[in-house]
């Protein structure tokens, strides 16, 4: 295969391995079919729809590749969940509804690089027996809704879709549906509910898992973009020599996307656990403003717990000896930011110096939960507005000291208590920050303001309540 | 259709808007026709109710936005009901019940692009084309200017966090936006108008 060249100011870091992120920002490719088969494309397709689909499940559970839409399941073994003895057809969804805040992986993939999404799909339809599948796309990426047509057709036109593909005697339909601008259809029941065409409220698992009881009431794997571009290296490069490559537990390369309060915010594609957050954030992303520095970061998307940037966490040595560490020291793979307590998710960092203020942070947070919550369930519809409130009246100055009790006591309530992970979502945020940064929310209240109504209405309630002499 | 168009406009109001002089009304031709059959073959056979979503954005894409007569035609068309329809084009937020303008302007103010000067960014832009930030409210999200060639509306992530502040225009994503690149967009979509 040629050198490759990027555009300018668009090099990878010398620390990144590019493969799903390749040819992104690369000086002469465009999305269109010619330009990927000359790089080698749809030629892992050839070779796994030799395969036995049985043989590319055990070739993908080899790998130990794991899913990259944020919760980290293994995706071979979510295809094995089909039932046995399955007489329904199957369906396989891609979920490229990106909308988890500080996730932005996936737009690049399918604006740039629409054939590598398809040739990974095809290749794990063909292994769970699916012939006809969906990709299902955030109404916010028009232009990429275009783009995919395109290619679709493209890949049909060349017999890598449709009937009898490659002369193997499998038929497989790919359609696009897009959403149309709610976070809760990133969800996989809530958009399995979308693709349905009714209100995408997400189901409750169990049974509701999509693997037995999905879409049209038949087995559905969902996988997100990255996972099924990964489907592919797994393919070219085999199980096992995947699996050689980064962490033991989650190998492979993964996609970080950083934003906020750094020098050269953006994406890097790593070797999962190959650099660490500190090498990230500042030789990557060459550390904070000039004049800053770092004071928390959000590890992985919006609803990962925060991390200060002066914790003080409890690492283990080589033998078992406990050692001091900070976030800074923590490896970048899937589990090792787990262990203390946040998650890695879809690898989105959104990072903060120390010129912001943590509440106003939180009621960013809580208005984004607020406004996206699907109302399904009280705890979820009714705690998140109050917890904007809550925040928003402790931003203004007007909250009292309990306010801030209160409002991480509203979260607690939410937590497990939900038909889906969005309860967990909306509430760790407000753990999190209320408890990391309590004496910050405590600074900005007064205790006098619990004897003070908080609007008009309760102005005039008031007047009801106290006694004329 | 054994509902009456007048229980479904009166449960679909629609406000008008200064917009609409720059999109097509609603109106059933073969063509539209031949593109929803289109659209419903896509989806398995006895599932015409999954395309109710593709034909939304068919009828919002030319006219603006989702009029009760067009709940009416999409219901028919992927047999469902129109209150079902209805359910679902009040529960996504993509999906406007009045007409936008000509140019519609979303400006993202999640936390990634908060912290990148999305906020700042929403009021200059508010300013610019002479809309009240005010007259966005969480019942009304978006705002349309008096002449109606531009709207705007405040949104969530977009999916382009690292070079934020992002915002819209119709379908086009514009990164890392400050005063001067708002000024020049601005004129040159003036220019287009
Ligand atoms: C509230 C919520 C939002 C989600 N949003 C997304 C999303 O935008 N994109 C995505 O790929 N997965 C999202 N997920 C995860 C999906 O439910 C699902 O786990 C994932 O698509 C599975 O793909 P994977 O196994 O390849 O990771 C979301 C989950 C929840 C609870
Ligand atoms: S937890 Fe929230 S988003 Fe999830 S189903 Fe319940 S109400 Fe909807
Ligand atoms: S936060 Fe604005 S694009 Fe993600």
């Amino acid at each position: 295969m040629s050198e490759i060249t990027y555009k300018p100011g668009h090099e990878p870091h010398l620390r990144e391995t590019r493969r799903i992120f390749r040819n992104i920002d690369r000086v002469g490719y465009d999305p269109s079919i010619a330009c990927f088969i000359k790089d080698g494309g749809y030629e892992t397709l050839k070779k796994a729809i030799k395969m036995e689909p049985a043989a590319i499940i055990d070739e993908v559970k080899k790998s130990g590749l794991r899913g990259r839409g944020g919760a980290g399941f293994p995706t071979g073994v979510k295809w094995t969940f089909i039932p046995k003895g399955n007489t329904k057809p199957v369906y396989l969804v891609c979920n490229c509804d990106e909308s988890e805040p500080g996730t932005f992986k996936d737009r690049f993939i399918v604006h740039q690089d629409p054939h590598q999404l398809l040739e990974g799909m095809i290749i794990a339809c063909y292994a769970v027996q699916a012939h006809y599948a969906i990709i299902y796309m955030r109404e916010e990426f028009p232009e990429a809704a275009k783009i995919v047509q395109r290619a679709l057709a493209e890949a049909e036109k060349n017999n890598f879709l449709g009937k009898n593909i490659l002369g193997s005697g499998y038929d497989l339909n790919i359609i696009l549906h897009r959403g149309a601008g709610a976070y809760i259809c990133g969800e996989e029941t809530g958009l399995i509910n979308s693709i349905e065409g009714v209100r995408p409220y997400p189901r409750i698992k169990p049974p509701f898992f999509p693997a037995a009881i999905g879409l049209y009431g038949c087995p559905t794997i969902v996988n997100n973009v990255e996972s099924l571009c990964q489907v592919r290296q797994v393919l070219m490069r085999g199980g096992e020599a995947y699996a050689a490559d980064g962490a033991t537990r989650s190998p492979g390369t993964r996609i970080i996307g950083v934003s906020g309060d750094v020098q050269r915010p953006g994406y890097y594609e790593i070797i999962s656990g190959s650099i660490t957050y500190g090498d990230l954030l500042y030789e990557l992303c060459g550390g904070p403003k000039p004049g800053r520095s770092f004071k928390a970061i959000i590890p992985g998307g919006a609803s990962a717990k925060v991390m200060r940037c002066d914790e003080v966490l409890k690492g283990r040595n080589p033998d078992g000896s406990v050692r001091k560490m900070t976030i800074f020291d923590v490896p970048m793979d899937l589990d090792s930011i787990a262990q203390h307590g946040s998650m890695s998710g879809s690898g989105g960092v959104i990072v903060m110096d120390d010129s912001r203020s943590m509440p106003e942070m939180l009621r960013n947070l809580n208005r984004f939960f607020a406004w996206e919550s699907c109302g399904q369930c009280t705890p979820c519809r009714e705690g998140n507005p109050w917890m904007l409130k809550l925040s928003t009246r402790i931003c203004q100055g007007k909250a009292s000291p309990e306010d801030v009790d209160l409002l991480k006591s509203v979260a607690d309530n939410i937590c497990g208590r939900t038909v889906c992970a969005f309860g967990e979502a909306c509430a760790w945020p407000v753990q999190a920050f209320t408890t990391k940064f309590r004496e910050e929310f405590l600074a900005l209240t007064r205790p006098i303001n619990a004897f003070k109504p908080h609007n008009p209405e309760a102005a005039e309630a008031r007047k009801y309540l106290t006694r004329e002499d | 259709m054994t509902e009456q168009p007048d229980a479904i406009a009166a449960l679909a109001e629609t406000k008008p808007s200064p917009g609409e002089k720059y999109y097509p009304p609603f109106k059933v031709t073969p063509e539209l026709t031949k593109k929803a059959k289109a659209y419903i073959a896509m989806y398995p056979k006895g599932r015409e109710q999954s395309a109710v979503l593709p034909l939304i954005h068919l009828v919002q894409e030319k006219h603006g936005y989702i009029c009760p007569q067009s709940v009416l035609w999409i219901a028919e068309m992927c047999q469902s009901t129109p209150i079902h329809v209805q359910g679902i084009v009040s529960f996504y937020p993509g999906i406007r019940t009045s007409c936008p303008g000509k140019w519609h302007i979303r400006v993202c103010h999640t936390i990634a692009c908060a912290l990148s000067g999305g906020e700042e960014l929403l009021s200059y832009v508010c300013e610019k084309i002479g809309i009240d930030p005010k007259a966005m409210t969480e019942e009304e999200p978006m705002a349309v200017s008096a002449d109606g060639l531009w709207s705007i509306e405040a949104v969530e992530c977009l999916a382009a966090c690292g070079f934020g502040p992002n915002l819209m225009v119709n379908d086009a994503l514009y990164s890392q936006m400050d005063q001067a690149k708002v000024d020049d967009l601005i004129e040159e979509y003036s220019k287009k108008a």
